[in-house]
């Protein structure tokens, strides 16, 4: 039983991670229809951040929760940035183009910000320090749920909710909806259409940043590869809970997280990406709007 | 001025950006930061002339794009490549040429020029095939490496096992590929494009992991060793020979690739692959099915790649998980994009100029992947159709006027 | 012209259409007869696109059954079963917003029609042999032919995207003659033709139905061209059928006058 409560905290951990990156994707597909392929690499681009300000703040003798807050903060400063920059560079130009277009758009600059890392830095792995400490409260516990799963897992909650009610209240969550419905009638009532995806991508790309760090932390190293993977099953978790739905996205991190920590506890751990895929074909073909969007049928 | 000013700004943009990636670089294990500063001024300077470039050249797209909507069209005049390529007597002469040329090769260069040139025309054959998928039926497919694998590990495995040959398993490896592929595409393609590449990918991936993991099947990472080369009726050839005989291999595999893929282009069912491209719902509605049409693009491309994956593990002799990433799969797709989608020419130029260039230019070698990423980019924002456009046959009539002469 | 001897090719029964909570289509009953140029009219929104959708294969109807009556076969039920297969049973369709293949010639678009009536497979194509030449070479004689008829020819080696807006249109027609069918759906083929075009295209659907034998159930806005050339009117309104019978029946319609009326004083 003990066995099982840590399988699926670790596999809620996972997966509001998954749900962190997973809400970039989900955001930016439900308002221009792209798979947004270099989601992953301002994940990393934050995540290498992060790890270069500790560094230099660790040599220049600044201490613990300092250097956490500086180094996370600038790790979204500089996601925004990308994700900002990345917009305007490689997909608006395309805006009116055939949809194959911004997606090869999307890969090339994805295959063009690893290398651009990998050359401005190294291919290696790099140790990244654990900024989360151990919390003494948790220590009656911590066999089952450390204190960095504790952070991420209250980080990512504040984070969505925060989100949420964001979407829903504010004037830029609403413009978002209504460019989401219908993005020309959004541009008629006199909402700026770019400005709103723009957004998106800033807020999605700050999102995958704080994910980035927080992944970084726990794992203990950053490279310039890890945004490839971690964006794919991000896209996994976001066509699984419905592509375009902002809870979807969070659903479907936590289900792909339980699916991935369960199966590689209890069959075997060599195989975790293969669950992962095998549960995202399984969902397309039963249930190809995902489990919580909307069959749509296309205007003919 | 104002540009001026722009471009400054721009350039101020890039260098905040570029700032901790570029500049610092922090060895945590020594303690110590390396302050790049030179970097800033190369990347403010690239910057500010790029962007000039950048505005020109989205201006000259808009001007190109708004003179072709309004009828004074120069879109899509033939260019001056396009003209030569239809001069049917020019063609057949420059076909020749080429010809002597591929043949004269391997006796003008040495073993190491051949080698490099058989890896160009693996990726030549590789390029061909997903351009059935991708150029031709628009089927973005983002795992195609998973179907050189299985050619490649059929190969190898049968020639590990059961000791047979390489003439008997190259369609073997072929045929397999294909099954696979239909057996994968079957669930996957009534999903719409974009969910099909990410499905594709992750069957690219989820072949990796089989491969590095079931060890009992495949070897594990440590891969298989000592396949046999091709054979030619049990003659024993050293190395230079025996490069020379894989090369004239390939040429032959090239010039079949090419010769049905021309011929599928311009068929009923080449035809179908392209409207099911142009338009979905159009093209079912035109009696086309759609199931099967993609069915059969997705199959036709894996053949390809099983084939020409018998011939990679025949000339390396040795194959592991390794050699099949996702990054092979990106850099055929950018030969395919960049070459031109759909066009046969464009393709194998593409994949000459792609694998080619970083082999002579060493020092540019290492910043292959990420001009790749960025030819990607700027191909999609400035020239669509690639290096070579695709162009579609012209038919000619018999006199068939006077049967309905009334119309 | 009396009904009762011609042969009836598409029986439309009670065929309901729900899009979530709404009802865009509501039992409709609706027949086209052999050598027949129906219409199907009403303000917009009514619903006759979903119609054409639904009786095409492209939408699955909620309720109602539609029944293909091919001369000489027995009749098919064809409620859910894919387009391709409407098509290749016998009853083609053009589009509102016109869906031409863009990239491929003239030619080539109206030789898409022909797919379904020919069989070459892939070997035939890899090894073209005699009987894949031949047929090959019949697709590109039929397929010039349908664009002489609509006198489209001189573009055939065009790429469809560079055609003007009408041939465009005309253009469709020929793609989807080319499946040979017995009924053509027309979606608005007159929308966005200047009169001379519009006056053309009457006479083109005429002819089709006069030389091809090609039975016509067209959606039009175009009053005059709908009066001029349909032997029925069928009127629908928020989906609901309100009104058939023959141009001057509709025309003194009290119900359809409604509609109309009703419509032109909210624009």
């Amino acid at each position: 039983m003990e066995y099982f409560i840590e399988l699926f905290l670790g596999g809620l951990t996972r997966g509001s991670i998954y749900a962190l990156i997973a809400l970039g994707y989900t955001m930016v597909y439900g308002i221009i229809q792209l798979i947004n392929f270099a989601h992953g690499e301002i994940y990393m681009i934050g995540a290498f951040v992060a790890y270069i300000v500790c560094g230099v703040l660790t040599i220049y003798g600044f201490h613990g929760v300092s250097i956490l807050i500086i180094a996370g903060l600038l790790a979204v400063v500089y996601s925004c940035a990308y994700g900002y920059t990345l917009e305007k560079v490689a997909y608006r130009p395309l805006r009116n183009a055939p949809r194959l277009s911004p997606l090869i758009s999307a890969i090339g600059m994805s295959i063009f910000l690893q290398n651009y890392v990998l050359l401005a830095q190294t291919p290696d792995f790099l140790p990244f320090p654990a900024l989360i400490p151990d919390f003494e409260f948790m220590e009656p516990i911590a066999h089952i749920i450390g204190s960095p799963e504790l952070v991420i897992l209250v980080t990512t909650l504040v984070t969505m909710i925060m989100l949420t009610l964001l979407i829903k209240y504010t004037k830029i969550g609403k413009a978002m909806r209504a460019t989401q419905q219908d993005m020309s009638m959004a541009r008629l009532v006199g909402i700026n259409v770019d400005r709103v995806i723009s957004t998106t991508f800033v807020i999605g790309s700050a999102l995958a940043a704080i994910g980035g760090v927080l992944v970084a932390s726990y794992i203990g190293q950053v490279n310039f590869y890890i945004g490839f993977l971690a964006g794919v099953k991000a896209f996994t978790a976001a066509v699984l809970g419905g592509i375009g739905s902002v809870p979807g996205a969070v659903l479907g991190g936590l289900v792909l997280g339980l699916t991935e920590s369960f199966a590689a506890g209890y069959i075997s751990s060599d195989y975790e990406d293969v669950f992962a895929f095998g549960l995202l074909v399984l969902i397309l073909i039963l249930r190809p709007a995902g489990i919580l969007g909307r069959a749509t049928k296309q205007k003919v | 001025m104002k540009n001026l000013k722009q471009s400054l700004a721009v350039s101020l943009w890039f260098i905040f950006l570029t700032f901790p990636l570029m500049v610092v670089k922090v060895n945590t294990s020594d303690k110590i930061v390396q302050w790049r500063w030179m970097n800033i001024l190369w990347v403010g300077l690239a910057i500010f002339l790029l962007s000039f470039v950048w505005r020109h050249a989205l201006a000259r797209k808009e001007a190109r794009q708004m003179a072709a909507q309004s009828g004074q069209d120069d879109l899509n005049k033939p260019t001056r490549i396009q003209a030569m390529l239809e001069d049917q007597k020019l063609r057949t002469r420059a076909m020749f040429a080429l010809l002597i040329v591929a043949l004269a090769f391997p006796w003008v260069f040495d073993t190491y020029q051949s080698t490099i040139m058989i890896s160009a025309l693996i990726y030549v054959v590789l390029g061909l095939g997903l351009n059935i998928t991708v150029g031709l039926a628009g089927l973005l497919d983002l795992g195609y490496v998973a179907f050189f694998a299985v050619g490649a590990y059929s190969y190898a495995l049968l020639n590990h096992h059961f000791g047979l040959g390489f003439w008997t398993v190259l369609p073997v490896g072929g045929i397999l590929s294909c099954l696979f592929g239909v057996i994968l595409g079957f669930p996957i393609l009534r999903l719409r494009g974009d969910y099909l590449a990410i499905v594709t990918l992750g069957f690219g991936m989820i072949i990796k992991v089989v491969l590095e993991n079931w060890s009992d099947f495949s070897f594990g990472p440590s891969g298989i060793a000592n396949i046999d080369k091709p054979s030619l009726f049990g003659l024993k050839m050293d190395i230079a020979a025996s490069t020379t005989y894989i090369y004239y291999i390939m040429i032959a595999l090239v010039i079949l690739t090419v010769i049905v893929t021309g011929r599928l282009k311009n068929s009923r069912i080449g035809r179908a692959w392209i409207a099911l491209r142009e338009d979905e719902i159009a093209c079912v509605a035109m009696g086309i099915d759609m199931a099967r049409t993609k069915l059969s693009a997705y199959a036709l491309g894996a053949f390809w790649a099983g084939m020409v994956g018998v011939m990679f593990a025949a000339k390396t002799t040795f194959i592991n998980p390794a050699s099949f990433t996702f990054m092979e799969s990106a850099i055929i797709l950018s030969i395919v994009v960049l070459g031109g989608m759909g066009s046969i020419l464009g393709v194998i130029l593409g994949a000459m100029i792609l694998i080619l260039m970083p082999e002579y230019l060493r020092a540019f070698s290492e910043y292959r992947m990420i001009i790749f990423g960025a030819a990607m980019v700027l191909m999609m924002i400035f020239r669509p159709q690639g290096i070579i456009s695709n162009v579609r046959q012209k038919y000619q009539f018999k006199g068939l006027k006077e049967k309905t002469e009334n119309v | 012209m009396s009904d009762t001897d011609k042969q009836v090719l598409l029986e439309v029964k009670g065929l309901t259409m729900d899009f979530g909570g709404l009802r865009a289509v509501d039992s409709i009953d609706l027949s086209v007869s052999e050598g027949e140029i129906a219409a199907l009219i009403g303000p917009n929104g009514a619903g006759k696109t979903t119609f054409f959708n639904c009786v095409t294969g492209i939408y699955t109807p909620t309720a109602g059954d539609i029944l293909l009556h091919p001369k000489g076969k027995p009749t098919r039920r064809v409620n859910g079963s894919k387009p391709n297969k409407v098509t290749t049973l016998g009853m083609a369709r053009t589009f509102q917003n016109i869906r031409l293949f863009p990239d491929m010639t003239v030619l080539e678009n109206v030789m898409i029609g022909r797919h379904c009536r020919t069989r070459t497979g892939l070997t035939g194509a890899i090894l073209r042999g005699a009987a894949a030449r031949k047929e090959e070479q019949e697709i590109v004689e039929f397929s010039y032919c349908l664009l002489e008829k609509v006198g489209l020819d001189e573009f055939a080696n065009e790429y469809s995207k560079n055609l003007p807006y009408g041939a465009q249109r005309r253009l469709e027609i020929a793609r989807a003659m080319a499946t040979e069918p017995f009924l053509l759906l027309l979606d608005e083929p007159a929308a966005g033709m200047n009169p001379q075009e519009t006056t053309d295209l009457d006479a083109l659907i005429c002819r089709i139905r006069d030389e091809e034998q090609i039975a016509i159930l067209l959606i039009e806005h175009d009053m005059k061209l709908v009066m001029n050339i349909s032997d029925k009117i069928h009127v629908m309104e928020y989906g609901k059928k309100i009104a058939t019978g023959t141009p001057n029946e509709i025309k003194d319609n009290p119900k359809v006058i409604e509609a109309y009326l009703g419509e032109e004083a909210e624009a």
